[in-house]
């Protein structure tokens, strides 16, 4: 089987959709689902991170949200650490919650203060900072970013509707409008 | 939609087939890279038209973080501008990038134009990808809106594309 190289690059379609596999907001039956590419370190993803929520509040149970790393490592030294400290979370029932602590401190994540947040999360921190640092969640992470290079991320953040990647604006009524047109 | 925008110089790049031609560039002050020199493995030539501008940052980054993806599917990445050697070195430095960037600073743009893809009126590169087999043949060429990010992905399936025809001999 020779796989298809595409006449144009980006490939904007999500090649892995595996509903199972991701954390989501929502319920997965949703007429609506956005996946957003996200870098815990990256600024542009910390202010999609209130519109995100808009979205979610004035879509309610019509919309299923999902989230995947893509960290840029090298440019921001702190991402992966951050991914994977949310992942670990992730498996002790906490991912959301991590997840928002992260977007809401980006200016404070280096592994001290991912141990904090640990800690105001009632988790135990030692323990899941020696995952971090062990690179236990580092597969994981390495899957979202390897699906996103495939799908067309090339930057972050990078938001999928119902599978297509969106390249419209974030602001909130844009967003919604091509939200709303697609289900 | 940015990724509809018809690429300028689509029809002048070298195309699939091609033998690639060969060249030497400086990638620091003191060291050349000879493209012939990675005859037997594949190799992704990025050209772009400049360090420092946003896109190229963003390009390069990503490509930055995929290194271990291209070392696993064997191939070598050499990102190529009309900059010259200090500008590249202190770019390189400054986005920490782990792979050569080669100038294509004298006579300028002569490997751009060799492969096609110069930008006559502004004096830069095209933003042009090109996948090379082991044997050094053009095996994928691309060339992108100059403003937008190209983006992994058709690298990648090129680079699938040698590796599974490799696998099938």
């Amino acid at each position: 089987m020779k796989p298809e190289i595409p006449d144009s690059i980006p490939k904007s379609k999500l090649t892995l959709p595996a509903p199972g596999r991701d954390h989501i907001q929502g319920p997965k039956n949703a007429p609506i689902m956005l996946l957003e590419y996200g870098d815990y370190q990256c600024p542009y993803c910390g202010q999609a991170y209130p519109i995100v929520k808009e979205i979610q509040k004035r879509l309610g149970d019509r919309l299923c949200f999902a989230f995947r790393n893509f960290p840029l490592a090298n440019a921001h030294p702190y991402a992966e650490h951050a991914a994977e400290t949310a992942e670990a979370a992730g498996t002790r029932g906490a991912f959301w919650e991590m997840h928002d602590l992260l977007f809401e401190n980006q200016d404070a994540l280096d592994d001290d203060a991912l141990a904090e947040y640990a800690t105001a999360l009632n988790l135990d921190a030692p323990g899941l900072i020696k995952e971090v640092v062990a690179g236990a969640h580092k597969p994981r992470v390495r899957e979202d970013f390897r699906s996103g290079v495939r799908s067309g991320v090339n930057g972050t953040p990078t938001f999928f509707i119902n599978g297509e990647r969106y390249d419209g604006s974030p602001d909130v009524e844009e967003f919604l409008a091509a939200l709303t047109g697609s289900a | 939609m940015l990724v509809m925008n018809k690429p300028n110089h689509q029809g002048t790049a070298l195309p699939a087939g091609t033998p690639a031609p060969d060249f030497s560039l400086h990638s620091t002050p003191d060291q050349t890279v000879k493209l012939s020199e990675f005859r037997g493995q594949p190799v992704v030539l990025a050209f772009y038209p400049a360090d420092w501008s946003p896109v190229c940052g963003d390009q390069m980054a990503l490509y930055n973080e995929m290194l271990s993806e291209f070392q696993e599917l064997g191939a070598e990445l050499l990102g190529i501008s009309v900059d010259g050697v200090w500008c590249h070195g202190q770019f390189s430095h400054d986005r920490k990038l782990h792979f050569p960037l080669l100038a294509d600073f004298e006579p300028k743009g002569e490997v751009s134009r060799l492969y096609g893809v110069y930008r006559h009126g502004e004096g830069v590169s095209e933003r042009a990808l090109f996948v090379l087999n082991a044997d050094g043949v053009i095996h994928w060429s691309y060339v992108s809106p100059v403003g937008v990010n190209p983006g992994a992905a058709g690298i990648i399936s090129a680079l699938e594309e040698l590796q599974n025809q490799t696998e099938a001999k």
